[in-house]
């Protein structure tokens, strides 16, 4: 197979597409102005470019070729249908400077109506006053979230709120949202049982507090049982509550944020919605937020007058997190999925997400004992700990072998709260037979543990490569092909 | 419509193998007084079919003037055909940040061949897998230059884009950056931010500027457009210490605002104090070469609080459309596709010299002039005629009949000459 890279299959001369000729006469930039260095890209013809990115494709599991298991990351269908939508050219052509004057605006009534109707729509599904699409990312909308609730404490005069309140399971984006906004933050421990300790949190409030930030259910896949209690101390300590909706799929229909008692949320419209994750994104971290945030939300905003969508900027606006409206392609495609499942086809979704995980759960638990008791929600949280003292097979082992059966991993080592960790997540889209296929790889893999546990060592065997050297990575940090390196 | 397998049947079964009798067991563990009791999401889903009339109706509802001349940081260039057909195999925007390489040596080794473009392009040594946008670019950029010095104030050139200006004044909020504005690097300032080509077109050689910076212990971040790059003098020529872009204009449609792709580059020995996800060349137990993230401890699903910063959904599927998109111009298409930006900007100049030109120095693919009248009244007029004649600057602090004007390659001799000439009726008719 041609390994190659773009630049060592290079061949001088060759090229691919090449612009219109030029129809006025040609120029000379003045000479100190100009590229004084070789322009060092690729010279290949498009075949040579067609078969490289396919053969690229190829070493790829995606959803649309593999079932990915994902704990945390929801890695559902993603409707083809929303691709279709999204591609309009009446959307993907259209030029976000037609924001830039009051005259354009009637050129893109359309577009507008979207975000418009898809703000109010996020609004709804999170029990909120005000959705605001602009953030790119979960971790945007949480810097965002933030930056709302540092905002609001500035603005009422309240001096002193330094903190913000993260659980010890919460993602790694929750405290370094709040530390880039520049809050110190407090880790609140949880209990065996896998929930806030309620104790230590009502220990941590206090009036340094700015806010506390929430995943609910939590990264353990369970329903923190005192949210609403934890809410109403918050609020009473002068805190702010911050929802992290990574895990908003799981409740979707069921239960609503803004009535849980917080007043800040995002959405993972990439997780919960349906929208591809393309490697690691684009995603969209759209917010909402309660009556008592919505004059600080990031501006410009779309608002109705009449028939007519025009553009507005809260009086107390924390400014602006993206240029215009987000990753207004990623919001199109979400807002196609909701309007594909109207609110009782979320309700659906919910109910039979869990029932995969349930039933996941419910299939291996005898190998793979869940970390914490009872029925999940819509993802499980085993654990190889018995495994791995007792064969020496670890969770990254169980992890490579199930590639090598043509699975992706589920997430593994995360929450860092429980050892040997394998978060499942199968999603509502899955069907049973790719259920059982999975549980029964999943218990050869114990078969194996015990009876040939150098097996899932070696794995993965039949990928394009095996375990791969991260320490002699980092050690020689090649991290670029350029034209000087030998 | 919805994508659920599960018939009635198989639900029935595995709530039996459970032994369960309903679903709702699954949500006993939401407090009844916290259920949900209405919600006004329209009770009904569609069809396909309504979905993609309905959607089409909105998407038919934008309907701008077919000639565009707007630019101000994003750009209307051609776009190959290939590019379209290779990311959107699923492979790619299907997958998921590539946490297990072995699955994932594709998206690897794209993420890889991305940082090594656009390290070539800009002549740097080191490049993250992508963030956000252009504007999130900068404001990452300040924050790392900030690290590196161990200095807090953030000079902001007069060449910045406003908007990327306010987006870092909005990320910097409440942390130690501290956002000013100024032409020199002053006592203590961890870096001067400069874009070339300016906000209105304006192309320079900020090399002078550089060494001023390094005297001081400064950092000199550039902000650049890519594809100016086919023809201009590179951050890295010019001794940036960090340089960053909007990618848009690589192959990404304009998609009324993104997705778009920020682009983070810098000198290799800073490498530890950048952002985000980085890919690197190893070798497997076998010793095959393969690619692997690395660095990951510098990210905040490691470091929590201390990490260098939150991203961890990035652009990857941009960065891929970026690489494959400089792929198939290549060497001599890029160049020549910077050429004709240039040559066609300086043709619709030369045929509005009729116009003040606002810019003090040579420009690329964007000029700014002063029209005689409101700008916003010129747009009046010339959208029935087919023209989206450029953004009005007043609302960035520029006098009232003052318009930004960007061409690219795509623009045709005849749509510069009708354009000039409807211009030339509408100030001067």
């Amino acid at each position: 197979m041609d390994n190659r890279t773009v630049f060592e299959a290079s061949v001088s001369g060759r090229q691919a597409v090449m612009p219109s000729p030029l129809d006025v006469p040609a120029v000379e930039l003045p000479e100190h102005l100009r590229r004084s260095t070789d322009l060092a890209l690729p010279e290949l013809s498009e075949l040579d470019v067609v078969r490289h990115f396919t053969r690229l494709s190829r070493k790829n599991f995606g959803v649309d070729s593999h079932f990915y298991p994902l704990g945390s990351c929801t890695m559902k269908y993603n409707p083809k249908v929303a691709e279709v939508t999204a591609s309009h050219p009446g959307f993907a052509s259209l030029h976000p400077q037609l924001l830039s004057c009051e005259s354009y605006l009637r050129s893109c009534q359309g577009a507008l109506r979207l975000v418009f109707e898809m703000e109010e729509l996020l609004a709804e599904v999170g029990g909120m006053e005000a959705g605001c699409t602009q953030p790119m990312a979960g971790a945007h909308g949480e810097l965002a979230g933030v930056l709302l609730i540092a905002a609001y404490h500035r603005d009422k005069g309240n001096t002193g709120r330094d903190t913000i309140l993260v659980p010890d399971s919460a993602h790694g984006t929750n405290p370094a949202s709040a530390a880039i906004a520049g809050f110190k933050v407090r880790e609140v421990a949880s209990t065996p049982s896998g929930v806030v300790d309620f104790d230590a949190f009502k220990a941590c409030l206090g009036e340094d507090v700015a806010g506390v930030m929430l995943t609910c259910p939590n990264t353990h896949g369970l329903f923190e049982p005192h949210v609403a209690e934890m809410a109403a101390l918050a609020h009473e300590a002068g805190a702010l509550m911050y929802y992290d909706g990574a895990n908003l799929n799981a409740i979707v229909g069921r239960a609503r944020p803004g009535e849980l008692g917080f007043d800040v949320m995002h959405y993972n419209l990439h997780k919960s919605f349906a929208t591809p994750h393309g490697m690691g994104g684009p995603g969209s971290g759209a917010i909402a937020v309660n009556a008592r945030l919505a004059p600080y939300l990031p501006g410009p905003r779309v608002i109705r007058s009449g028939d007519r969508y025009t553009l507005t900027r809260p009086e107390k606006s924390i400014g602006r997190m993206a240029p215009f409206f987000g990753n207004f392609l990623v919001v199109v495609r979400a807002y196609t999925y909701l309007r594909a499942l109207g609110g009782e086809g979320l309700k659906e979704v919910s109910r039979l997400a869990a029932l995969n995980a349930n039933y996941v759960l419910h299939r291996l638990k005898e190998r793979f004992p869940s970390a914490y008791e009872g029925l999940c929600m819509h993802e499980c949280l085993l654990t190889a700990e018995k495994m791995e003292k007792e064969q020496g097979v670890s969770a990254l082992d169980i992890a490579k072998a199930l590639l090598d059966r043509g699975f992706h991993a589920p997430t593994v080592y995360f929450p860092l709260t429980v050892k040997e960790g394998l978060m499942i997540e199968p999603t509502e889209t899955e069907s049973r037979e790719t259920l059982d296929a999975f549980c029964e790889a999943m218990m050869d893999i114990a078969r194996l543990a015990e009876e040939d546990p150098d097996a899932l060592h070696r794995a993965p065997e039949n990928l394009p490569v095996g375990r791969l050297d991260e320490v002699k990575a980092a050690r020689l940090l090649d991290c670029a092909d350029l034209p000087d390196k030998d | 419509m919805d994508w659920t397998p599960a018939t009635q049947k198989e639900q029935q079964d595995m709530l039996s193998e459970l032994g369960l009798a309903s679903t709702d067991a699954f949500f006993e563990a939401i407090p009844a007084s916290l259920r949900m009791k209405d919600w006004k999401v329209p009770p009904e889903g569609m069809s396909e079919q309504e979905l993609r009339t309905h959607l089409a109706v909105l998407a038919e509802a934008n309907t701008p003037a077919p000639v565009s001349f707007l630019g101000g940081g994003y750009y209307d260039h051609y776009i190959p055909a290939a590019v379209d057909a290779l990311a959107g195999r699923s492979e790619f925007f299907t997958a998921y940040t590539p946490y297990q390489p072995e699955c994932a040596q594709g998206t690897l080794q794209a993420i890889y061949e991305y940082q090594s473009a656009v390290c070539r392009l800009a002549d740097m040594e080191c490049a993250n897998a992508s963030l956000y946008d252009g504007g999130t670019a900068v404001y990452e950029a300040a924050a790392m230059a900030c690290r590196i010095t161990r200095r807090n104030r953030v000079i902001v050139h007069a060449s910045l884009h406003p908007v990327w200006k306010e987006m870092l004044e909005t990320h910097a909020a409440g942390s130690v950056l501290q956002v000013e504005t100024g032409d020199v690097p002053v006592e203590g300032s961890a870096c001067l931010i400069v874009q070339n080509p300016s906000f209105i077109g304006d192309v320079r050689d900020f090399s002078d500027l550089a060494e001023e910076c390094h005297a001081q212990g400064c950092l000199l971040v550039v902000a650049f457009n890519p594809v100016s790059l086919g023809i201009l003098k590179t951050p890295g020529a010019m001794g940036a210490d960090i340089a960053v872009a909007e990618g848009q204009s690589l192959g990404l449609p304009l998609g009324f605002g993104g997705p778009y792709l920020g682009i983070l580059t810098a000198r290799k020995s800073h490498i530890r104090k950048m952002p985000g996800r980085i890919a690197a060349a190893t070798t497997d137990d076998r010793d095959r070469r393969g690619f692997v993230l690395t660095l990951q401890a510098r990210e905040q699903h490691i470091r929590r609080e201390k990490a260098l910063s939150n991203i961890c959904s990035n652009q990857a599927l941009c960065a891929l459309r970026a690489l494959i998109h400089l792929c198939l111009l290549g060497k001599a298409g890029f160049e020549a596709t910077a050429q004709a930006c240039y040559a066609k900007t300086e043709y619709l100049k030369k045929q509005m010299n009729f116009l003040p030109l606002l810019n003090t120095h040579p420009t690329f693919n964007e000029f700014a002039v002063r029209l005689p009248k409101p700008a916003t009244e010129v747009i009046e007029a010339l959208q029935p005629r087919g023209f989206l004649p450029g953004i009005p600057l007043e609302p960035f602090g520029w006098e009232p009949g003052d318009l930004l004007i960007a061409v690219t390659e795509k623009r045709v001799r005849a749509e510069l000459d009708a354009f000039a000439a409807a211009m030339k009726e509408c100030c001067h008719g």
